[in-house]
């Protein structure tokens, strides 16, 4: 993998690589531990798991500037993740607790932190395409250099205000990026009965400039974001990626008997051929980035980074009964 | 007009009041932007913003295709981002296109984020029938909103109150609604030359009395008004209140001048049922019960879809003569 934004061959590139992997096994370890708090009945709630999708937001997220902005999905602790957002404040914001990003009132599904851009995760399906549409018009107004990158999934693709969204970015070319992850499922739907034609077709119709990539290859979706971005930031106008990727786990943690909607050898064909984590710690030996034992020390790592979070979110106080009117209005 | 400042003051209509606005505070901080449908060279759909183009050019007043939800949730994602948008909802009807993006996205983004991002945007919409446009293009739907928390509601009755309320609603950090009677813009009234705003919150008695308080919004406020002089001449003293925001509501203003009357009509041109009317009865019922020497009477539009032919249509809409006649009732007179 090698293109003209690598710097090919150097330790730097070295280290860029394995720190990617090491945000792809934090997603995976920190939506493991969401799934134990969960079916431990620890975490209320909804939780809807990004594993087996770790590469896009990784991928993705790796070519934004911490200014950048993104908006993200009822899925969205993976692209909180990757954007920067610290394990123990989104854990203390999953089970309701002060310290946590939204002060426990937000939850699993709208975690938002201004440090890192992140405008917010968005509990309709879709309806960030707005937001994340107005802070590209803002960041153009303001000539302030940040891309936008809108997260969604297949199932927001059958909802109108994207559409609308994507048209005004594209008529006043707007530094946004549409970034679809593709899982195939619109909840317990397969996607084949949820929309018609082609997803790429859609950006087309507005003369939006839109590519596809495999989304369980993380060097294959950071070198086309990175260009997708760059371009965006140059002020050429917004784009559209289709990121081909798969939901492991159900549509939330407790969807469990999946057989009516799709088999499990389906899902034993991606985790055992497709996964991004494994498929990108191979080829970090195979080109000599890093050894077995260095793997394994970042696993570790990343597990006792775990560990403490979710203690210091178990531990953490609930928020105070009167601070239930706080932020109402600012 | 308890709240005019000595000043020189000049006539201005409601719809130079609500650009006059819009243009100061433009002037005042180059975040703020207009964004809608047909707001730039046409200068919206009643003319209301003709010319402000000219001074400020497309980059901030900015045009949009028909996409209401598109350019509004624009506006949301744009406050977060740094601007000051001033979105231009045509007719108030269309709001139930926006709702998702006012109710869902704008009104709640400040507190699910524990307080980290803010919205402060205004969205500019219109209210009121009596322009033979049906039910598509008549009804009065700010109980709506100001049914969500996270949300402002403003609704401004004169010139005066228009210039200034808006002015307040730009500098706001929340999104606020305000909603303009499409039928006042080319009222004229008082305007002062000076600059100020007008605080949100904060009800103005539009005219003194003793007898009967007649609380009422927006396009009700010179019927009111009307209802009030004819109500003299048979004897009886009417108090007219415009709370001027539905949210927050001057629940103080209210409950005293209905303590002070102890007879009470409201009157608004949503619907009453569920509607503004009754949460302003609730509040006045629940406050001055012990000094009230009558029901509070609620006056609001018939609750059938505005029709189109015009006799029909004017029968769905509050009247002087329904609110005198109210009064004479309570009044025993």
């Amino acid at each position: 993998m090698s293109g003209p934004m690598l710097q090919t061959g150097s330790a730097t590139e070295a280290k860029q690589w394995i720190d990617m992997y090491r945000r792809m096994i934090a997603i995976r370890m920190f939506e493991e531990r969401v799934n134990e708090l969960y079916t431990q009945a620890l975490m209320p709630g909804l939780a809807h798991l990004y594993i087996g999708e770790e590469a896009v937001a990784v991928g993705v997220c790796q070519a934004l500037r911490t200014d950048d902005y993104i908006t993200s999905t009822h899925r969205g602790h993976g692209h909180c993740l990757a954007k920067g957002a610290r394990p123990d404040l989104m854990f203390a914001e999953l089970l309701g607790k002060a310290v946590g990003y939204c002060k426990g009132k937000g939850g699993s599904m709208h975690i938002a932190d201004p440090d890192t851009g992140n405008l917010g995760a968005n509990a309709i399906v879709g309806g960030s395409g707005g937001i994340a549409t107005g802070a590209a018009f803002a960041a153009k107004y303001l000539g302030n250099g940040r891309v936008t990158v809108c997260f969604f999934g297949d199932g927001a693709v059958a909802q109108g205000l994207l559409y609308e969204a994507m048209n005004l970015a594209q008529l006043w070319k707007l530094p946004v990026i549409y970034l679809c992850e593709n899982n195939l499922y619109s909840e317990y739907t397969p996607n084949t009965e949820c929309f018609a034609g082609n997803i790429l077709d859609r950006p087309a119709a507005v003369g939006m400039l839109a590519e596809s990539v495999d989304g369980q290859n993380v060097r294959a979706v950071y070198e086309v974001a990175k260009r997708l971005v760059e371009r965006a930031r140059r002020g050429e106008g917004p784009a559209f990626l289709l990121c081909n990727t798969y939901r492991y786990r159900g549509h939330h943690v407790g969807d469990i008997n999946r057989e009516y909607y799709r088999g499990k050898n389906e899902e034993q064909h991606w985790m055992s051929e497709r996964d991004p984590i494994k498929s990108h710690g191979a080829w970090l030996l195979a080109q000599g980035f890093a050894d077995a034992n260095q793997l394994s020390r970042i696993e570790a790592e990343v597990k006792n980074e775990m560990d403490k979070a979710v203690k210091f979110a178990t531990d953490a106080p609930y928020p105070t009964l009167d601070q239930v009117e706080d932020d109402i209005y600012a | 007009m308890p709240d005019a400042i000595a000043t020189t003051t000049r006539e201005l209509t409601y719809g130079e009041a609500v650009k006059e606005a819009i243009a100061e505070e433009m002037r005042r901080d180059s975040r703020v932007f207009l964004i809608g449908e047909d707001v730039a060279e046409a200068g919206t759909a009643f003319r209301v913003l003709s010319g402000l183009v000219d001074e400020f050019g497309t980059g901030r007043v900015v045009d949009t295709p028909i996409s209401e939800p598109g350019f509004t949730g624009l506006a949301v994602g744009a406050a977060m981002a740094g601007l000051r948008p001033i979105a231009d909802i045509m007719f108030g009807d269309f709001l139930t296109l926006v709702m998702d993006q006012m109710v869902n996205q704008a009104a709640k983004i400040h507190y699910m984020s524990g307080g980290k991002w803010k919205v402060p945007m205004v969205l500019r919409t219109t209210l009121g029938a009596g322009r033979r446009s049906a039910a598509q293009h008549s009804q009065s739907l700010h109980a709506w909103l100001a049914h969500i928390p996270g949300l402002k509601v403003v609704l401004p009755s004169t010139p005066y109150d228009a210039k200034g309320l808006i002015k307040a609603a730009v500098r706001d950090e929340n999104p606020v609604v305000v909603f303009e009677d499409k039928m006042m813009y080319r009222v004229k009234g008082p305007v002062p030359e000076e600059e100020y705003v007008l605080p949100l919150g904060v009800a103005d008695i539009k005219r003194p009395g003793s007898d009967i308080t007649i609380v009422a919004t927006s396009s009700m406020v010179p019927v009111a008004l009307g209802a009030a002089d004819t109500l003299e001449k048979a004897g009886i003293s009417a108090e007219v209140i415009d709370p001027r925001t539905i949210w927050p509501l001057d629940e103080k203003t209210l409950i005293e001048s209905a303590s002070k009357t102890s007879r009470v009509i409201v009157v608004d041109e949503g619907y009453a049922r569920y509607g503004v009317t009754a949460e302003i009865a609730s509040v006045i019922a629940e406050g001055a019960f012990f000094n009230l020497e009558a029901p509070v009477r609620r006056i609001g539009a018939m609750h059938v879809p505005i029709p189109f032919s015009p006799p029909l249509e004017d029968l769905t809409i509050p009247s002087e003569k329904a609110i005198v006649e109210a009064a004479q009732e309570l009044c025993g007179k």
